[in-house]
C-alpha cells in the first residue's frame, strides 16, 4: 500500500512537471502558436477520414482543374479529385511515418551515444568514425538508393528514416554524456560497484534525457522535410495515396493556370513544419537548453 | 601545429575510406547487383553476360572492392551503364555546373548572412530583429522544393520576370549558365543565408555579453569601434565551422532544388542515376559528395586553427 502511494506520488509529480513545461512553452507567443499548429494537425490527421467531403481517389473527367468554389473549396486537380479532401488527408502518412521514425532515431541514436560517451576508448573511436562517415554521405542519396531498391512501403521508410536521422543524435547524446560523466554521482556509482547498464539507466539517462528529447523534436521536423522531399521526387508515398509532397510535385506542372492545387498542400506542409519547429524551440527554452548555436547536422 | 593539421587530414582520409566501404558494401548487400538492377526484366542471356563481363562482376567481391577503390583513388570511377561511357565524362560538366551554382550562392549568401546576423544581434528584440528573424525562420524551415516552387509561381509565372525552368544542355558555357541561374541561386542562398544569419546572430549576442566587451563599454570605447574591434573578430571565428556545416548540409537540399529548376548539376544526376538504376554512377556520386563534405569541414577546421591564437598556443604547450 505504501509503495503504491509513492509511485502514485511520483507519477503525479511527473505529470505536474510535464504540465509545467507545457505551460512555460505556451507562455510565449511563438510557443503557443507552434503548439496550436501541431495540435491542429494531429487532430486533423485523426478525424480527417471522417470529415472528408469527397473520396480522395475518385477520378472524374467532368471536374478537372476546377477553380475553388462552394462545392470544391480548394478546387480540383488535373484528375478531377477534390483538393480540399486530399489536403486534409495529406498529412496522415507523413505524420505517422516521421513520428515512428523519430522514435526509432531517438532510441538507437540516444542509446548508442550514451554508451559511447560512457565507455570511451577504442570502441568510441571506431563508432564515431563510422558515424562521421555516414554523416558525410548526403542523406538523400542513401535514402533514394534504399527506397529504389527495397520499395517505398512504410515498413521500409520508417526504419530507413529512423536510421539515417539517428546518426546525428549519437553525437548529441555522446556530448551530453561527456558533460555528466565527470560528475560526482557517477564516480560514486562506480565506486559502489554498479554495472555500466545500471549507471546508464539510473544516473545518465535522467540527466541527458532533456537534451536528447529536444534533439529528437528537432529531428522530427527535419525528418518530415526529408520524407516530403522523397515524396516530391517520386520516391516516397505511392499514388493515389494523398500526400503533400506528391501533390505539390503533381500540381507543379500545371500551376500556371491551376495554382490552387499547389497552394493548398504547400500551406499544409509548411504550417506543420513551422509548427514543429516553433514547438521544438519553445520546448528547448522551457527545459533551459540553448539550441541556437547548434549546426544543422 | 603541423602535427595537428596532419592528424586532421588523416582523420578525413579514414572517414573517406569508411565511406567507400559503406557505399560498396551497401550496394552489395541490397538486393540485386548492378547488372540485374540495371537490366531489370531483360537480365538474362547474352545481355546479362556482357554486362557482367564489362563490370567484372564475375570476380569475388573483395577483389572488386580493391580494384574499384584503387581506381577511384586514381580518379577513375569506372563505366556508366545508362550513358554507355566512362563516368568521368558524365561527371565533368555536371561538377562544373554545380560548382557555378554553389559558388555564386555562397558568394551572395555569406556576406549577406554576416550583415543580417550583425543587424539582428545589435538590434536584438527590436523591430529590425523581429522582422528579419521572422523571415529567416520561414526560409529556414520551409522545404527547399516549396520555396523553389513558390519562387517559380510568383516570379516566373505571375510576374513573368524570369524563366521558371532552366533549359540548357549540361555542357553549356559559363555565360549561358549565369543568365539562367538567378532563380536557383535565390532559392539556395535564401535557405543558406537564413541558417548562417541565425548562427552569426547568436554568436554576436554571446560575445556582446562577455566580460571584455562589458569592460570596453565601461572604459568608454565608442560603440561602433567596440563592435568592429572587440566583438566581430571574436564572434565570427566560431561561425566558420557552422558555415562549413551549413554548406555541406545543403548538398542534400541542392539535389531537390536542381530537380525543381531542371538544372543540369550533380544533384539532378543523383536522381537520374537512381531512376536509371545505374549503380556505378551512384557509388561515384556518393564518394564525390562525401569528399566535398569532408573537404569543406577540413578547410573550416584548419581555418579555425590558423585564425585562433589560443588553439595554437594550446597545441605548443601539449
Amino acid at each position: 500500500m505504501e509503495s503504491n502511494l509513492i509511485t502514485e506520488d511520483k507519477q503525479k509529480n511527473k505529470l505536474e512537471k510535464a504540465f509545467e513545461i507545457l505551460k512555460t512553452m505556451a507562455s510565449k507567443p511563438s510557443g503557443l502558436i507552434g503548439l496550436t499548429i501541431v495540435l491542429f494537425h494531429v487532430v486533423l490527421a485523426l478525424i480527417s477520414p471522417y470529415i472528408a467531403p469527397y473520396d480522395y481517389k475518385a477520378i472524374s473527367p467532368n471536374t478537372m482543374l476546377l477553380a475553388p468554389s462552394a462545392e470544391h473549396w480548394f478546387g480540383t486537380d488535373s484528375l478531377g479529385r477534390d483538393v480540399f479532401t486530399r489536403t486534409i488527408l495529406g498529412g496522415r502518412t507523413a505524420l505517422t511515418v516521421t513520428f515512428f521514425g523519430s522514435l526509432i532515431a531517438l532510441l538507437w541514436g540516444g542509446l548508442l551515444g550514451i554508451f559511447c560517451g560512457l565507455v570511451g576508448g577504442k570502441i568510441d573511436d571506431v563508432v564515431m568514425r563510422v558515424v562521421d562517415a555516414f554523416l558525410s554521405i548526403p542523406w538523400i542519396l542513401a535514402m533514394l538508393l534504399i527506397v529504389s531498391l527495397l520499395g517505398t512501403s512504410t515498413e521500409v521508410l520508417i526504419p530507413a528514416l529512423g536510421f539515417f536521422y539517428g546518426k546525428g543524435i549519437v553525437r548529441v547524446a555522446r556530448a551530453a554524456t561527456h558533460d555528466v560523466i565527470a560528475k560526482d554521482f557517477i564516480v560514486s556509482a562506480r565506486a559502489r560497484g554498479h554495472s555500466n547498464m545500471s549507471i546508464i539507466w539510473n544516473e545518465i539517462i535522467p540527466n541527458v534525457r532533456d537534451a536528447i528529447l529536444v534533439e529528437g523534436a528537432m529531428r522530427w521536423s527535419w525528418m518530415l522535410l526529408g520524407f516530403s522531399s522523397l515524396s516530391f521526387l517520386g520516391f516516397g508515398v505511392s499514388p493515389p495515396t494523398p500526400d503533400w509532397g506528391l501533390m505539390i510535385s503533381n500540381a507543379r506542372g500545371l500551376m500556371s493556370f491551376a495554382y490552387w492545387s499547389v497552394i493548398a498542400p504547400i500551406v499544409g506542409l509548411s504550417s506543420l513544419i513551422i509548427g514543429i519547429n516553433l514547438t521544438a524551440d519553445a520546448f528547448a527554452k522551457a527545459l533551459g537548453i540553448d539550441r541556437s548555436t547548434k549546426a544543422p547536422v | 601545429m603541423l602535427l595537428l593539421i596532419l592528424k586532421r587530414i588523416g582523420l578525413g582520409l579514414i572517414t573517406l575510406f569508411i565511406v567507400s566501404l559503406i557505399t560498396f558494401v551497401g550496394v552489395e548487400v541490397l538486393p540485386g547487383d548492378a547488372c540485374t538492377t540495371y537490366l531489370e526484366r531483360e537480365a538474362y542471356g547474352a545481355a546479362l553476360d556482357a554486362c557482367i563481363k564489362r563490370l567484372g562482376l564475375d570476380v569475388p567481391a573483395y577483389e572488386r572492392y580493391f580494384d574499384w577503390a584503387s581506381n577511384v583513388a586514381r580518379g577513375d570511377f569506372g563505366y556508366s551503364l545508362s550513358g554507355e561511357m566512362p563516368i568521368n565524362e558524365v561527371l565533368g560538366p555536371r561538377v562544373k555546373n554545380s560548382l557555378v551554382l554553389a559558388s555564386v550562392s555562397i558568394l551572395i549568401g555569406i556576406p549577406l548572412a554576416i550583415v543580417l546576423g550583425i543587424i539582428t544581434a545589435l538590434w536584438r528584440d527590436k523591430l529590425p530583429d523581429i522582422m528579419i528573424s521572422t523571415i529567416t525562420i520561414f526560409s529556414m524551415t520551409i522545404p527547399e522544393f516549396i520555396s523553389a516552387t513558390l519562387l517559380i509561381l510568383i516570379v516566373a509565372i505571375w510576374l513573368g520576370w524570369l524563366p521558371g525552368i532552366v533549359i540548357i544542355p549540361s555542357d553549356a558555357t559559363f555565360y549561358q549558365l549565369l543568365s539562367n541561374i538567378i532563380l536557383p541561386v535565390v532559392a539556395i542562398s535564401m535557405i543558406m543565408t537564413a541558417h548562417m544569419a541565425r548562427m552569426v546572430r547568436s554568436s554576436v549576442i554571446q560575445v556582446m555579453a562577455s566580460d571584455y566587451v562589458q569592460m570596453a563599454i565601461l572604459k568608454g570605447v565608442p560603440y561602433w569601434k567596440m563592435v568592429f574591434r572587440h566583438v566581430l573578430p571574436n564572434a565570427l571565428l566560431p561561425a566558420i565551422n557552422v558555415v562549413a556545416l551549413t554548406i555541406a548540409w545543403l548538398l542534400g537540399g541542392v539535389v531537390v532544388t536542381e530537380v525543381v529548376f531542371n538544372y543540369p548539376g550533380l544533384g539532378r544526376l543523383v536522381i537520374e542515376s537512381i531512376s536509371n538504376r545505374d549503380l556505378p554512377v551512384v557509388q561515384a556520386l556518393a564518394i564525390i559528395l562525401a569528399s566535398i563534405y569532408v573537404g569543406i569541414n577540413l578547410i573550416a577546421d584548419l581555418m579555425t586553427l590558423m585564425l585562433n591564437p589560443r588553439l595554437k598556443s594550446l597545441q605548443i604547450r601539449k
